[in-house]
């Protein structure tokens, strides 16, 4: 009985290790399209945007509706960013073979993970919310605190982080060299005998989060000119988002709804935990104390909760905190050199509520990327369930 | 010869067409929205605003589009915002002027710009508004001229991070700071009369903010005086750490000619020369230069200055012996430096200015403007543009013309749908699942019947 029940299980179990190479060997390729959104040009791809026509003053990429965007990490190959598509999502590239980049970064929650602090290994919670991806490629400045200047510099802090995905460089390539796939793959995107370096590792990673654009927002067909997809109270909302009383547009400025500054605003942290002194920590300038990169809003809907510390579980609380008075969470006895755009506008709910309307216009996926439903590592790929629109 | 007449007529009837056809005047009277001639209105528009009141917030997002009030007998339009309503005018758009307006009692800005280039703002009277004045921001190419502003709690005349400004002709008093060129390149501020302000012209880099730097500035022939208004900024504000009774302030800039104005009656001092340390609490920014360098001051006429200083000008007067007042105050750090510049020096109570060199240009007569010959260039997006970027932008992230990417190709959709444009249209709205082996796509039914027409159109005739 055993016998007979065990026979044909091992021989199935057989099967699958058997056929596994001869499915990769057939499965692994690199696309050469660059992904949506993206021309060929020289062999790298090159974003092609709504905004490309505009200029920006002093080319900052910061300004109003038909602005031109910041500069964008790009030109890299389709097959790089391919690669780091499928790297991004695969637990292989953690110690224990549990968490990839896509763990907190989850493309189902706006490349966030939906957490006040996202967790790492072995359950460990951290103290601040994962950032989203999309449009990171703009960004001049990674992390919260601005500490890393590159997404290859960013990439390194998560990877190698004994409380995150816990992994060491030598580690990372060695299995990654071992794989039956990825060599082969790495030969794809850089050519050479697909010995591996981390260079490429992080330059495909890179090469992937660059291509995570969105730009094709409602607001977007608004801001260059197709003024009838927004409705009245939306444009409303817009109008007190831009107001120099509500000040948003200050810091979250268009087109890319950061002006990639540090910005010291006082918003609380979890009930009981201490003050999150932010950049300060980087540059022991206390005038920095509790300062923290703006962060874009776009694909806000998506990313909750709010702020550093995910103290915000909505949009409606994330904007009343600007209305509820200058420094009004600050804890007692603590001095922070408040942004002097944070001041009391007096809004009213209406206008709240109509902010929160706005900050919807400025929601788009539709660039988002093809999930891998299975990875080169022949491990379960993390969060990449399918979407829906 | 009997034919000839005609068609002469012909071309002289188009050439006198030809601007009608272009631009329009829009009347709005007492009763009518404001906004609602600008939603009407199209590139070249004039909307004239008649005599009457008006409570409504209104914003330009279009180009070349005039606002422009019309003045009967002394009776002027007149924009009220209760004390409730936000900003009188919002603007984005290019080529965008306002005038001849009343703007009063808004909790903003009576006319904030966010980066329309060559923008007008002249003959408006904004009282009571609130925040700031006139504020345009992220523009190039602008000229505010003949305004008068009071009653404004930080600058009534704020530029914002801007190029190639001039700013001449105002009245600003009874404000907090008169008129603030503030992380902005060439700007020319001439002619106007800043008095009763608590400081009158100021020249900033203001740290953390994303364009970093103001240089080449000159403030001529101004009239500053009696800036001597207590502080009424409100608490935090930059501006409400200015203290009292200063002409003029520049606090990072560099290249600033200061001429031929008169500066006098301003109670702590004439002008401030200072570094970033002059505004203190509020978070550092490595990017921004704190110095002031090259400082440029030709003939001015300065007299009465520092009268009744602040305490820390009169702590500063006892260590020079002085019991006058400043009219040139330069003492904290570079603002020392012999890289600035003075002619006539000794006509001026002055602490700080020893090490300054003296100037070797005399005068500006040179620079008439700051302004750009001919105007900045503005994007001009025809109907055409805007569907061909609309396909671009959207339509071809999924669908490439002769290959599979995330939909089938255009060259697939051509060869099903032919010419009916009206089933694209229709599908884009409302997309239903045709293929199993390919990802649904997004409706876009917010986009309007016209430009999905225009957009299937634009996809059924694309040949790339």
């Amino acid at each position: 009985m055993m016998r007979g029940l065990f026979g044909p299980l091992s021989l199935w179990l057989m099967t699958c290790v058997v056929s596994m190479p001869l499915v990769a060997a057939s499965e692994w390729t690199l696309t050469d399209v660059c992904p949506a959104g993206f021309h060929q040009r020289d062999g790298g791809c090159y974003l092609q945007s709504f905004y490309s026509g505009y200029r920006s003053l002093q080319d900052s990429g910061v300004g109003g509706l038909k602005t031109g965007l910041p500069p964008l990490r790009e030109g890299f190959s389709a097959q790089e960013i391919d690669l780091g598509r499928l790297l991004f999502f695969d637990p292989l590239l953690s110690a224990d073979g549990d968490m990839a980049c896509s763990s907190c970064h989850q493309p189902a929650k706006g490349f966030s993970d939906g957490l006040p602090g996202s967790v790492g290994r072995d359950g460990f919670v951290m103290h601040r919310s994962a950032p989203t991806l999309w449009n990171v490629g703009f960004l001049r400045e990674l992390f919260w605190d601005a500490r890393a200047s590159s997404l290859e510099e960013q990439l390194e802090g998560p990877l190698f982080s004994s409380v995150e995905m816990a992994n060491t460089p030598a580690q990372l390539l060695a299995s990654l060299r071992q794989n039956a796939n990825y060599p082969g793959l790495f030969q794809q995107a850089f050519g050479g005998a697909g010995e591996i370096s981390l260079e490429q590792i992080y330059a495909a990673l890179a090469a992937f989060q660059s291509s995570l654009i969105s730009l094709s927002s409602r607001y977007d067909l608004y801001a260059n000119g197709f003024h009838e997809v927004l409705t009245q109270p939306e444009i409303d909302g817009m109008n007190v988002f831009r107001s120099f009383v509500a000040r948003c547009a200050e810091c979250h400025t268009p087109p890319a709804f950061t002006n990639q500054q540090i910005a010291v605003i006082g918003t609380p942290e979890p009930e009981g935990m201490p003050l999150d002194i932010g950049v300060e920590a980087i540059t022991g300038d206390e005038s920095q104390r509790g300062g923290f990169k703006v962060p874009t809003l776009r694909n806000i809907e998506l990313t909750a909760p709010y702020m550093h510390s995910g103290r915000f579980n909505t949009l409606r609380e994330a904007v009343a905190f600007y209305t509820g008075g200058r420094g009004h969470a600050v804890p007692e006895g603590e001095h922070l050199s408040l942004h002097w755009h944070i001041w009391e506008p007096d809004l009213n709910d209406r206008e709240l509520d109509l902010l929160v309307a706005f900050l919807k216009t400025l929601t788009d996926q539709s660039f988002m990327p093809v999930l891998p439903q299975k990875v080169p590592s022949g491990l379960k790929p993390v969060a990449t369930q399918i979407l829906t629109h | 010869m009997k034919k000839m007449i005609p068609l002469g007529l012909l071309w002289l009837g188009l050439i006198i067409a030809a601007p009608s056809l272009l631009a329009a005047d829009i009347s709005v009277k007492d009763g009518d929205s404001i906004q609602a001639a600008v939603n009407q209105a199209s590139t070249g528009d004039v909307i004239l605003v008649h005599p009457g009141t008006y409570k409504e917030s209104v914003y330009v997002d279009k180009d070349g589009i005039t606002i422009r009030g019309v003045v009967v007998e002394g009776e002027w339009p007149v924009m009220d915002g209760e004390g409730i309503l936000n900003d009188a005018i919002l603007y984005s758009g290019n080529d965008f002027t306002v005038e001849w307006l009343t703007i009063t009692r808004y909790k903003g800005n009576a006319v904030m710009g966010q980066a329309g280039n060559n923008f007008v703002i002249r003959y408006n009277k904004v009282i009571d508004t609130g925040v700031y004045g006139i504020f345009p921001q992220f523009g190039k190419n602008g000229l505010i001229e003949y305004n008068v502003l009071s009653g404004i709690e930080d600058a009534a005349i704020y530029v914002g991070m801007c190029d190639n400004i001039d700013v001449r002709h105002n009245e600003v008093f009874d404000n907090v700071a008169g008129i603030e060129i503030e992380n902005t390149r060439h700007a020319l501020v001439e002619n106007n009369y800043a008095h009763n302000n608590t400081a009158g012209l100021l020249v900033f880099i203001t740290p953390g903010l994303p364009i970093k730097t103001t240089y080449d500035v000159i403030l001529r022939n101004n009239f500053v005086v009696n800036n001597n208004t207590a502080n009424f900024g409100a608490p935090g504000s930059i501006v409400s750490k200015v203290p009292a009774g200063i002409g003029i302030v520049v606090m990072a800039a560099d290249d600033v000619i200061v001429e031929g104005n008169i500066i006098s009656g301003n109670k702590t001092a004439g002008i401030v020369i200072t570094d970033l340390a002059f505004i203190t609490d509020i978070s550092s920014d490595p990017d921004s230069e704190p110095n002031p360098d090259r400082m440029v001051f030709l003939d001015n006429l300065m007299f009465d200055n520092g009268a009744d200083p602040v305490a820390d000008v009169k702590a500063l007067m006892l260590t020079q012996f002085s019991r006058r007042g400043p009219d040139i105050l330069a003492n904290l750090g570079s603002a020392q430096e012999p890289d600035n510049c003075i002619i006539n020096r000794e006509r001026y109570t002055s602490f700080g200015v020893k090490k300054w060199s003296e100037c070797e240009r005399k005068d500006t007569a040179d620079i008439v403007s700051m302004m750009i010959p001919g105007g900045a260039p503005s994007e001009v997006v025809t109907t055409e543009g805007r569907t061909k970027l609309l396909y671009q932008g959207i339509c071809a992230g999924c669908h490439a013309y002769n290959m599979r990417l995330i939909g089938p190709p255009t060259l697939t959709v051509k060869a099903i749908y032919r010419d009916d444009i009206q089933a694209v249209a229709d599908y884009i709205a409302a997309p239903h699942k045709v293929r199993t082996d390919y990802p649904a796509m997004p409706p876009q039914g917010h986009l309007s019947p016209e430009l999905r027409r225009d957009v299937a159109e634009y996809m059924l005739n694309v040949t790339k």
